[in-house]
């Protein structure tokens, strides 16, 4: 009974983990179109603010919550005005020019800070289910998953910003018209979803711990995670990790850790296979 | 006007006198080869590794170097990558014509690179602890073995702990084949290893591989974990509280300053055994570590086991050059097999002749507030494991390394 209960919150740290760094991604990805190949080092970024803040003396929470995800946000902006903006609608030159800006953040952290491993202890201590102990950090982790995306399927559906947001997306033309500057959308779209990387990054770092090359383990996941969810943000991020963190971790307690990412990627195939648009191509069609 | 055949004639020219005009002064520098790990995943071991050895070099050039020569280190970052040792083990061979090569890190980088050593005549030292079993007349092994280290802590911690062991270990050749001694000497002394479970470098979700050793409930666990990336495993271990609860023990831990990169509350406990410790009490150790510092530092975090390892196999090969009276490689393996001896930081170490690897002092050691404390000294250990299989002086043409079957 209390192995159910072990293996169900498992699953659900699994799905959370996923979810909460494909979300930035989504947004820009999914509002953008913009196939940013340097998500992995917004990560990792958002990783090493919130150690560097933590060994300034900040609390690991600010570090973590606040830090990482506004200097992450800022990069965003910047990479967006000077890079980004020269580049939409050209998928494969944004292919391109992110995948050169994520070999450059690599070198530039690698000179600043080393090649070892940085980490930050978990905060929380654990807990008992049964005869089992657990962290209580990854109920810390499936709790701001939540609350991450709770948080973005209001500001979508029920703030100014986030219909400024949507209208823009589908028409930057009829947007203007009514007086918004897309640009400025733009910018503050690409800066949301990297200060959500950035966040991801940073809750993640006490788990694995942060080097300069971190980003290429997730950005292939995230993109799974991005594109079998389809073209709604919040709700094909959440089907999608729903779908591969369960398969993903109910493999790797059968088998091994190496295993269960085969069978994510399995997973990813075939559900590319049978739904070419994603799982929001099909189902939950209107939804945010 | 210059025409090209008049150019390509001047050039041939050029070039053909600048070689001949190259003269071999006697004086030119003895070139040394160094292999190490830089960057990537593996450089925890690798960057200290390469302080050691470049201390080593400029400590013997100041004492005039060697035969007269100065010694030229020659040093590449390998950058974690099997590929890069294969290409400098050649370009160090037969582009820059080292004298020796010290380097190595995994087993798979000394794997890889031996044959190519082998093949192209280069004298290799292997300077790195490991699963034991090389037996190579062009190679000289300073790292402890199972048989000095393992074989003393299994039954230390087994009598402290508990009989049920539980393994974790890396998954390549030194992770498989270690995992197996442990084994070994689990059974030998009465005990049983529930579960081996291995792990490739690069992973970093350890989380249901605990809950399985939680299920299992072992009385300790064994951890032959290597680089960056598995640190994470004592960092989740740790966040499930379960270093309270479960103890551990390693033969990697520590060899990558793991207790300095963890906090004391998730490395306190640690039982390792290895030949070299800061904390070693002796007149040379003192003075090694007050020039070191002086060299590199008074904060320098900590000089491992394996840049001792490379400080006493460069030591070892300058007194073999000394006893040949030169620096070909035949002649310097000559000398070293007549068992030369040094007195190094970590006590005496000899070489053993017939397996060319070291005797030394091994001392049982437990992590605490980011330092190790010394609880059990084995002087003067023989590499029984290599003896068992490996004799250069009766089959100097043997050139294998003997895997434990098990």
């Amino acid at each position: 009974m209390d192995l159910i209960a072990l293996l169900a919150i498992q699953v659900l740290y699994a799905i959370a983990s996923l979810a909460l760094i494909s979300v930035g991604l989504a947004i820009i990805f999914g509002m953008m179109k913009v196939i940013n190949l340097a998500h992995g080092e917004f990560l990792m970024l958002g990783g090493y603010a919130a150690i560097q803040a933590n060994r300034l003396g900040l609390s690991i929470w600010i570090a973590m919550l606040v830090v990482a995800p506004v200097v992450v946000g800022v990069i965003g902006v910047i990479v967006e005005r000077a890079i980004i903006r020269w580049l939409y609608g050209r998928m494969v030159d944004t292919m391109l020019a992110t995948w050169g800006l994520s070999l450059f953040l690599v070198g530039l952290t690698t000179a600043i800070f080393g090649n070892t491993t940085a980490g930050l202890s978990a905060p929380l201590g654990s807990f008992e289910i049964g005869r089992y102990r657990m962290s209580v950090y990854t109920l810390f982790v499936i709790g701001i998953a939540i609350v991450v995306l709770g948080g973005l399927l209001a500001v979508l559906r029920f703030s100014r910003l986030g219909l400024i947001a949507r209208g823009t997306m589908q028409n930057a033309n009829m947007a203007a018209g009514l007086g918004v500057n897309p640009n400025r959308v733009y910018s503050i779209t690409f800066g949301a979803g990297a200060a959500l990387t950035g966040l991801a990054g940073g809750v993640l770092a006490p788990v694995s711990g942060v080097f300069p090359t971190i980003g290429a383990a997730y950005v292939a996941k995230c993109f799974i995670t991005v594109i079998g969810g389809g073209a709604s943000i919040v709700t094909g991020t959440m089907t999608a990790s729903t779908l591969f963190g369960a398969v993903n971790q109910v493999a790797t307690y059968v088998t091994t850790p190496v295993f269960g990412e085969v069978a994510l990627l399995a997973a990813a195939i075939v559900l590319i296979r049978v739904l070419p648009q994603g799982i929001t191509g099909r189902f939950f069609r209107r939804s945010l | 006007m210059i025409n090209r055949r008049q150019f390509l004639g001047t050039a041939a020219a050029l070039a053909g006198a600048s070689a001949i005009a190259a003269p071999a002064f006697a004086a030119d520098p003895i070139k040394v080869g160094s292999l190490l790990d830089l960057s990537g995943g593996l450089d925890i071991y690798g960057k200290p590794m390469a302080d050691a050895m470049t201390f080593a070099v400029e400590e013997a050039n100041a004492a005039g170097g060697l035969l007269g020569r100065q010694i030229k280190l020659i040093s590449y970052d390998t950058q974690s990558s099997m590929q890069l040792y294969t290409q400098f083990a050649q370009q160090a061979a037969l582009k820059d014509r080292v004298a020796v090569v010290h380097g190595g890190i995994t087993s798979a980088s000394r794997e890889v690179i031996r044959p190519v050593l082998d093949k192209f005549k280069t004298l290799y030292f292997y300077n790195t602890q490991y699963e034991g079993g090389v037996c190579d007349r062009d190679q000289f092994d300073t790292g402890v073995t199972p048989a000095q280290t393992v074989e003393k802590l299994v039954p230390y911690a087994m009598k402290k702990w508990g009989k049920k062991v539980y393994v974790i270990a890396a998954d390549y050749n030194y992770g498989q084949i270690t995992s197996q001694w442990v084994k070994k000497y689990t059974i030998d002394n009465g005990g049983k290893v529930l579960s081996i479970d291995f792990f490739p470098l690069d992973v970093t979700n350890f989380s249901s591989t605990i809950s399985k050793i939680q299920e299992a409930k072992p009385d300790f666990v064994w951890s032959a974990l290597v680089g960056g990336a598995h640190i994470s495993f004592y960092r989740q271990w740790a966040a499930a509280g379960m270093n309270k609860s479960i103890p551990m023990a390693s033969t990697t831990f520590g060899v990558g300053n793991e207790q300095i990169v963890l906090s004391p509350e998730e490395a306190n406990g640690m039982l390792v055994c290895y030949n070299y410790f800061e904390s070693v009490k002796n007149p040379v150790n003192t003075a090694f570590l007050a020039a070191f510092h002086k060299r590199f530092g008074a904060d320098y975090p900590n000089v491992t086991e394996l840049a001792m390892g490379t400080y006493q196999g460069f030591k070892l090969w300058a007194d073999g050059v000394r006893k040949a009276n030169s620096v070909d490689r035949m002649k310097v393996i000559e000398a070293l097999e007549t068992g030369i001896s040094i007195d190094a930081p970590s006590g005496t170490v000899t070489i053993d002749p017939p397996t060319h690897h070291c005797i030394l002092d091994v001392h049982i050691a437990e992590v605490k507030d980011k330092k190790f404390d010394l609880l059990q000294d084995f002087p003067q250990q023989k590499p029984l494991d290599t003896a068992a299989v490996c004799n250069l002086i009766k089959n100097p043409n043997d050139n294998q390394q003997y895997v434990i079957k098990f």
